[in-house]
């Protein structure tokens, strides 16, 4: 099969507000993009951006007011579509009289697996998602880490070809964060397509072969994250050595110091420049280097001040 | 389908795993336990004391649990967000809704079934054996199963577009007319009014009717039940819950998940 995971034209969704349900909030407007297959696309906003919203409209929990979106070719009006995706949800919840093992088995019956494949692919996921030995207990007890692995495991019991995944790192310390990413590459690698949505950056720089990011229920961009940032260099930065504040002091004093060590930043065309200056005050250049912007960077200037505000500031989940 | 199925023993595992229910079903024996002592007071009727009052106990019971599981069945898997997982997989919603039904209608059969042994085992201890007759009394429960079934499918219509609390006024509401159906049927009469009478029998007819399926007298006294009304319930029911159920499919395949 060829052309896209992901095909998204158009996606529109209103969710009526107000006492009587008579006014329209726009969420996500004219939203057009595509995933490829096997690629890991980073979906990128603050908090309420519309990332669950689009998210939702892809598996059918929510209905578009307008626009289409289709998966692997199928329409996502299609159920039958839904044997070849598999989705977590954002802050998961499942049944808490059930035990991690017979939530994932659960899940599983809805594919046709055999009763022993069923047993292989659940103590596996368990495993992988590190609760083999928490499967033995119910769910009521768990923390919001361990529910989060429960729903990533359930998103992929059934070999999915393509997986959505609402804030999978939410919730999660350090180590559960680096088993997701561990889990998403695996993903990767076996040639399954991944759209996650994220507000913390790192992640998808670390993870994405490219990334989308919207704002207040538009796109505001979509590229690599390194194309991003490549396209953004902002400039070199010089780390040099004065020894005994000489008369290059002009430059210097545009320098951040640390001890005898200056660090400055120039445009690259002014690079030649202010090496010449620096020799000539008698500096010991220690190295230049290229500056790039984060992706950080890139998504404070799409979305703006205020947007960003809550995005940068929050680490992990609401 | 047998999506559905696969929902519907997930619902009874979960009402399995509900305390709440062991607390009702042992309410209900506890009840059947005074049948048999007022029973004893009343002597030369205590059997008819006693089905009467045991079938009471096992209709209220369980009333008290096709309402109050059934309208929570789609309300809380949507409000605690468990639903979104499920719906990902390859499930129709109406699968799922049917699944919900079978699942709370296998757990009130079991229920029923227990209440049910407990009134044999009283029936027991006030006759040496059972009797061809007796057979009135397990038609009677079939029909308070029955009645629970268009209850839950009333409920669950509810749940997937009110709140449980609404939900339970709703059904209830619906229930106590379904009583009282034929008497609305002759709403109009009394009145006098033409359009009246029109607007109540057409009203009457989308109520749920349980005129019949209340035999618990007849069956105190161990009188005979004629097929005729075991066939025609059975259709009734299973009719009416079709169409509820269909009516929720509907609703509920619409809905947008908050
Ligand atoms: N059920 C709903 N009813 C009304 N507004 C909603 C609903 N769900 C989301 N919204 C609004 O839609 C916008 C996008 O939300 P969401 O998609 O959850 O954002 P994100 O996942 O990017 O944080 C927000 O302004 C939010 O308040
Ligand atoms: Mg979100």
């Amino acid at each position: 099969m060829t052309g896209p995971a992901i095909e998204i034209e158009g996606l529109t969704k209103d969710y009526p507000v107000g006492f009587w349900l008579a006014k329209k909030k726009r969420s996500l407007d004219n939203l057009t993009m595509q995933v490829e297959r096997g690629e890991v696309f980073g979906f990128l906003g603050p908090n309420g951006a519309g990332k669950t919203t689009t998210l939702k409209l892809l598996v059918g929990l929510i209905f578009p007011t307008a626009g289409t979106a289709r998966i692997l070719g199928q329409p996502v009006s299609d159920v039958g579509m839904h044997r070849e995706i598999g989705y977590l949800p954002e802050q998961p919840y499942f049944y808490d009289y059930l035990t991690a093992y017979e939530v994932l088995d659960y899940f599983a019956r809805f594919h046709d697996l055999t009763a022993a494949e069923r047993r292989a692919r659940v103590e596996g996921l368990l495993k992988k998602v590190g609760l083999e030995t928490a499967g033995k207990i119910q769910l009521r007890k768990y923390s919001k880490g361990m529910l989060q692995r429960v729903g990533l495991a359930q998103a992929i019991v059934h070999n999915p070809q393509v997986v959505i995944l609402d804030e999978p790192m939410s919730g999660l310390d350090p180590v559960g964060r680096r088993e997701v990413r561990d889990i998403i590459l695996e993903l990767k690698r076996d040639g399954r397509t991944v759209l996650f949505s994220t507000h913390i950056l790192s992640d998808a720089e670390m993870l994405c072969d490219r990334v989308g990011v919207i704002a207040g229920g538009t796109l505001r961009g979509v590229g690599a994250p390194g194309e991003i940032v490549g396209l953004k260099a902002k400039g070199m930065e010089i780390l040099f050595e004065l020894a005994g504040g000489s008369g290059g002091a002009a430059i210097a004093a545009q320098a951040t110091q640390t001890g005898n060590r200056y660090r400055i930043q120039v445009p690259e065309e002014e690079l030649f420049g202010a090496l010449e200056q620096l020799r000539g005050a008698g500096a010991r250049i220690l190295a230049v280097a290229q500056v790039k912007a984060t992706l950080e960077d890139y998504f404070l200037e799409l979305v703006g001040a205020e947007g960003a505000q809550g995005a940068a500031v929050e680490v992990s989940g609401r | 389908m047998k999506h559905a199925g696969i929902v519907a023993w997930n619902t009874f595992r979960e009402a399995v795993r509900d305390r709440v229910l062991y607390n009702l079903v042992f309410f209900a024996l506890l009840m059947i336990a005074a049948a048999v002592l007022v029973g004893q007071i009343s002597i030369g009727i205590e059997e008819v004391v006693i089905v009467s009052l045991g079938l009471t106990a096992i209709s209220v019971i369980g009333l008290l649990m096709a309402v109050f599981i059934g309208v929570g069945l789609v309300y809380k898997e949507m409000d605690k967000r468990t639903l979104y997982a499920l719906l990902a997989k390859p499930v129709h919603r109406w699968e799922f809704l049917l699944g919900k039904f079978g699942g709370l209608l296998l757990t009130l059969t079991v229920n029923t079934a227990a209440m049910a042994a407990g009134l044999f085992g009283a029936m027991l201890l006030v006759q040496p054996a059972l009797k061809a007759a007796d057979l009135c009394v397990l038609i009677a429960v079939y029909f308070i199963l029955l009645k629970l079934a268009i209850v839950v499918a009333l409920a669950l219509l509810f749940s997937c577009f009110t709140t449980p609390l609404l939900a339970i006024l709703f059904t209830t509401g619906l229930y106590v007319t379904g009583v009282f159906a034929q008497q609305i049927r002759g709403f109009g009469n009394i009145t006098g009014s033409r359009t009246l009478d029109a607007v109540a029998v057409w009203f009457s007819y989308l109520l749920p009717n349980f005129e019949n399926f209340n035999v618990i007298a007849a069956a105190a006294h161990r009188r005979a039940i004629p097929g005729a009304l075991v066939l025609q319930n059975t259709a009734y029911a299973v009719i009416y819950c079709a169409i509820v159920l269909a009516a929720a499919s509907v609703i509920f395949s619409r809905r947008n998940l908050k």
